[in-house]
């Protein structure tokens, strides 16, 4: 065997393909990060120097936060906001409350039918929401909450899912604690507070980020459910926008309007990067 | 079991009540908001000429099937679903694969690539699209970011958004593998990090090449990952709509690129709404066809093991 | 093939943020692993061993130093390169192929003018299988075998190249007892009948004695010791390497060599001709020969008496006596023991009847060994 030629060529084939490696993993971040870029640099463009750029430039020479005001003043952004803000903390509150008493109910509480109830939550789980949105459009308007918080938030506050994945981490805890609780003389309720609460922290974070960004991006049902611009959030807002603009096609202000309805959970997940992707792999699919 | 005397038969007795009561919050909205739509949908799928205002109808039969099934509308929403789904679930699942393997294989910035993969899936959708659309656009005053990079390699500009119906469904197709990359890289990544090194070891010891190595023991390591995510992806891509709305607007239809979902939802409201028999019997439409693929897709993986 | 390492140095980066100096897991090794032979190298976890193997292997780049396999220079080969075979700790069989796939596995990974049809691959795969025994269950998968099965199907799978040299990472760490005793005359057998260099890794020091040709004793990436077995056994250099050789336990004692006598307290136990000082004393515990056992009705200890050269027996307070048939073990305490307590052996053809408060104990001079208080390094007899 020819060893000093099998030395180089090796050092030589992982130089290169170490080198083509990050070439094409720097180009899909590149393709990732573009769309970013370009919404952040066209919203600091102004009107009149976006127009006149027949060939889009990709820096810009004097940025302007006018379009933020526009986005601001000309539509009701800050309205749109708002509401996103009130719909995603309330329904993601109301939410917890709900699935973390169901889950603690199948999982330490013991009563007749428990098993039986449990299977038709599990089985309810692979229901898709496009086959029952339509009865709760015609039950929402029924009820009159059109373009109302509760009609908004009614529908979206439990999630069979989380309930399961809570469960599932309840019953991890051991049984002898529980136990130890009961001897205490501590109430069920006292015992999920003090014991189960604080113990399950990880998972509640997980499923509050998760929801928070479903909340955060819904859209279908806000359409569906509101045409007054005072209930808009901010996925109907955008859309709102795009369709009626700020009476122009004012291209670099819907952009900054883009900006700010983005950037809240693009915080969100630099501050908890580490949390919300582990809770996306444990929690399964986006909507 | 040590509760056999009427003490603790009584406070058995308290806690099946209390149960319930912990239940009973999930129980009613998932009533209202799951169980009663879920046979509501398939009542309305039968009632024939539905009034929405009135809440009445005066037949029950296969009409709104039959009227659905007829309506060129829906025929191009499930062709252009189709589409969607038999070009994206493949595509989107072979790059993120191969994004995961290089990624897979580097030290140095990994956790920087990783969060920069990532940020496509806490974004809304909405707003990236109207990105999209403007670098895909050709308007008066530009061709858009798009067709300057054809021209550059001698293409001539296409309208993506408003031009031919490929060039409208390439930026779909586009646009959608961008929104589901992250899920995947994440899932893929995971599944190929959780592969015991020292089979790469021994295969290295006993000279294997990359290629081999990736597609007799990798690819068999992750199969049943990449499974679940063509499942769930064919699951997604079904569902497609809001993606549609962000690059094409609100009325699908007259832009020719609806899908089924879209469909149900102009049935139910909006300048052509009003129709919840329609709607009810199209979602059910989709179920069913979702429900086939996978069932198909659960047998194919069956087979294979 | 002979193994040469020449100053072999591995370096890592510090991961440990509070203690940023970098991590020598591999310090300056030199010597010569000699051909055909099965070589153990031993030490406590996280002494650089597998670091060792890896080097050898290749999977690792030394930072400083040369491997020679025989006359060539192998240190900046890849692993595919060298012919080396590799069995993992925890086997590292494929689970998706059968047996048979994953013996033929190395072997199709031949290109070019190596290219091997399929029926000499099948017959190497059949002849390796032979070989430890397992051709009977060349289709099931991996998980089907029990753990015995599976090492022996690593061990197929690495000789199936006709690797030149073998290596074995704690092969068998995660069998259980029983196994772990028949599978090493296996391992010995196996290597004895191919005649490769077999260099195995282990932290089981009796794993080590019972089948290597050479045992190399490491500790915190530098090399202790290397030695036949026995002799390592017998005349170990350092304290390090007395106390990790032998079960039980090396027994340790502080001492002082005063006037050409070894005492501990204030017992001349032994005539030695190191220089004066305090020293660690080491016992092995087959190193005791009993002198008397006073029982308590008896109550004097004025029956110990001082031999010829001037030596006395060592009085300790009985503990206790574990007898296991083979021989019996006295256990007892001494002030001067570094240890709680001082573990003996007597064989077990004398009817042993022992009661009593205290024993007493003359030594045999070639078992006990004595250590520099600093250095703890061996004080050889001058």
């Amino acid at each position: 065997m020819d060893y000093v030629r099998i030395e180089r060529n090796t050092k030589i084939k992982k130089g290169i393909s170490g080198t083509i490696r990050f070439i094409i993993l720097g180009l899909w971040a590149l393709i990732v990060l573009f769309p970013f870029y370009w919404m952040i640099l066209t919203s600091i463009k102004s009107y009149g120097s976006y127009n006149s750029e027949y060939i889009p430039k990709l820096y810009v020479t004097s940025p302007t936060f006018e379009n933020y005001v526009d986005a601001f003043s000309a539509v009701p952004l800050g309205r749109y906001f708002l509401n996103t803000a009130i719909f995603t903390i309330v329904t993601t509150a109301i939410m917890l409350v709900v699935i973390t008493l169901a889950a603690y109910a199948f999982a330490r509480l013991e009563f007749k039918g428990r098993g039986f109830v449990f299977v038709i939550f599990l089985s309810l789980m692979m229901i898709p929401t496009e086959l029952v949105v339509i009865t709760n459009f015609v039950t929402i308007t029924n009820w009159n909450m059109r373009n109302s918080f509760p009609g908004l938030i009614l529908p979206s506050i439990t999630s069979v899912f989380y309930i399961y994945l809570l469960k599932e981490n309840f019953e991890q805890v051991p049984d002898t604690l529980y136990y130890a609780a009961k001897v205490d003389g501590t109430s069920d309720f006292k015992y999920l507070l003090k014991v189960l609460i604080p113990i399950s922290k990880p998972t509640l974070i997980t499923v509050t980020i998760l929801k928070v960004i479903e909340c955060w991006n819904s859209y279908v049902w806000p359409r569906l459910i509101t045409d007054d611009q005072a209930y808009f959030l901010v996925s109907n807002g955008i859309q709102e926008i795009r369709e009626n603009g700020f009476g122009r096609e004012n291209i670099p202000a819907m952009m900054a309007a883009v900006v700010v309805i983005s950037a809240p959970l693009i915080v969100i997940f630099l501050i908890f990067r580490k949390q919300i992707m582990a809770g996306v792999l444990r929690g399964g699919t986006k909507g | 079991m040590n509760n056999k005397d009427s003490g603790s038969s009584f406070l058995k007795k308290i806690s099946e009540y209390k149960g319930w009561l912990y239940l009973l919050p999930a129980i009613i909205f998932l009533g209202i908001f799951m169980v009663y739509p879920l046979i509501d949908v398939f009542v309305y799928s039968f009632e024939e000429g539905y009034n929405f205002a009135s809440q009445s109808f005066f037949g029950t039969g296969m009409y709104n099937y039959s009227y659905v099934l007829h309506d060129p509308y829906f025929l191009q929403a499930v062709k252009n679903t189709f589409i969607i789904v038999i070009i994206t679930v493949p595509l989107s699942t072979v790059i993120a694969l191969f994004i995961s393997v290089l990624l897979s294989r580097i030290e140095k910035l990994r956790s920087l690539f990783q969060t920069i993969y990532f940020l496509p899936y806490v974004t809304n959708t909405l707003a990236v699209g109207l990105v999209f659309m403007i670098l895909f656009k050709k308007t008066a005053y530009t061709d858009g970011m798009i067709n300057l990079l054809i021209n550059a390699f001698g293409g001539s500009s296409v309208d993506f958004i408003d031009g031919p119906y490929w060039a409208k469904m390439t930026v779909m197709c586009i646009y959608t593998i961008w929104i589901v990359m992250p899920f995947k890289i994440l899932i893929l990544t995971s599944a190929l990090s959780s592969v015991n090194p020292d089979y790469y070891s021994a295969a290295r010891v006993d000279g294997t090449r990359p290629w081999r190595i990736f597609y007799r023991i990798t690819l068999p390591m992750i199969s049943p990952m990449i499974f679940y995510l063509v499942i769930t992806g064919f699951i997604g891509a079904f569902k497609a709509y809001s993606d549609e709305v962000a690059l094409f607007g609100v009325d699908l239809n007259s832009a020719g690129m609806n899908t089924i979902v879209g469909y149900v939802y102009d049935m139910l409201y909006g300048d052509s709404g009003g129709y919840p028999s329609f709607a009810s019997a199209a979602a059910i439409l989709l179920f069913i066809i979702v429900l086939t693929i996978t069932v198909i897709n659960l047998m194919i993986s069956d087979s294979d093991n | 093939m002979e193994v040469v390492l020449e100053h072999l140095t591995k370096v890592f980066p510090s991961r440990d943020k509070k203690n940023p100096a970098d991590v020598y897991a591999v310090n300056d090794f030199d010597f010569t692993i000699p051909d055909g032979k099965l070589i153990g190298l031993l030490g406590p976890s996280g002494c650089g061993k597998s670091t060792t193997l890896n080097l050898i292997c290749g999977l690792l780049q030394p930072t400083q130093g040369r491997i020679l396999f025989g006359e060539n220079d192998v240190t900046n080969l890849p692993p595919e390169a060298r012919g080396v075979g590799l069995v993992f700790q925890n086997y590292a069989l494929y689970p998706h192929l059968t047996v048979r796939q994953n013996i033929m596995f190395p072997l199709q990974n031949l290109r070019g003018e190596e290219k091997l049809t399929k029926e000499v691959m099948n017959a190497k795969a059949e002849e390796a299988a032979k070989l430890v025994q397992i051709d009977m269950l060349m289709d099931r998968k991996p998980k089907e075998l029990s753990g015995g099965q599976q090492q022996r199907v690593a061990i197929a799978r690495a000789l199936v190249k006709r690797p030149q040299v073998l290596l074995l990472d704690e092969p068998l760490s995660n069998l259980d007892a029983r196994l772990r005793l028949q599978t090493r005359e296996e391992i010995k057998r196996i290597q004895t009948e191919t005649g490769i260099t077999t260099i195995f890794v282990t932290h089981d020091q009796e794993e080590a004695m019972s089948i290597s040709d050479l045992i190399v004793v490491m500790k915190d990436g530098i090399l202790q010791q290397i030695g036949r077995p026995q002799e390592v056994y017998d005349e170990p250099v350092n304290m390090f390497v007395a106390k990790f050789l032998g079960t039980p336990q090396i027994n340790m004692f502080d001492g002082r060599v005063s006037g050409g006598m070894l005492y501990l307290g204030e017992t001349p136990v032994m005539k030695t001709t190191a220089p004066d000082k305090e020293v660690h004393v080491g016992i092995r515990p087959e190193g005791f020969v009993l002198a008397g056992v006073d029982a308590p009705s008896t109550g004097t200890a004025g029956a110990v008496a001082t031999a010829d050269d001037g030596t006395k027996p060592l009085e300790c307070a009985l503990k206790a006596v574990e007898v296991s048939g083979r021989d019996v073990s006295i256990v007892s305490t001494n002030p001067a023991s570094q240890g709680v307590n001082i573990r003996s052996i007597m064989g077990s053809d004398r009817n042993l009847n022992i009661a009593g408060e205290t024993v007493s104990f003359r030594l045999k001079p070639h078992k006990v060994y004595l250590f520099d208080k600093e250095t703890e390094d061996r004080i050889y007899e001058q």
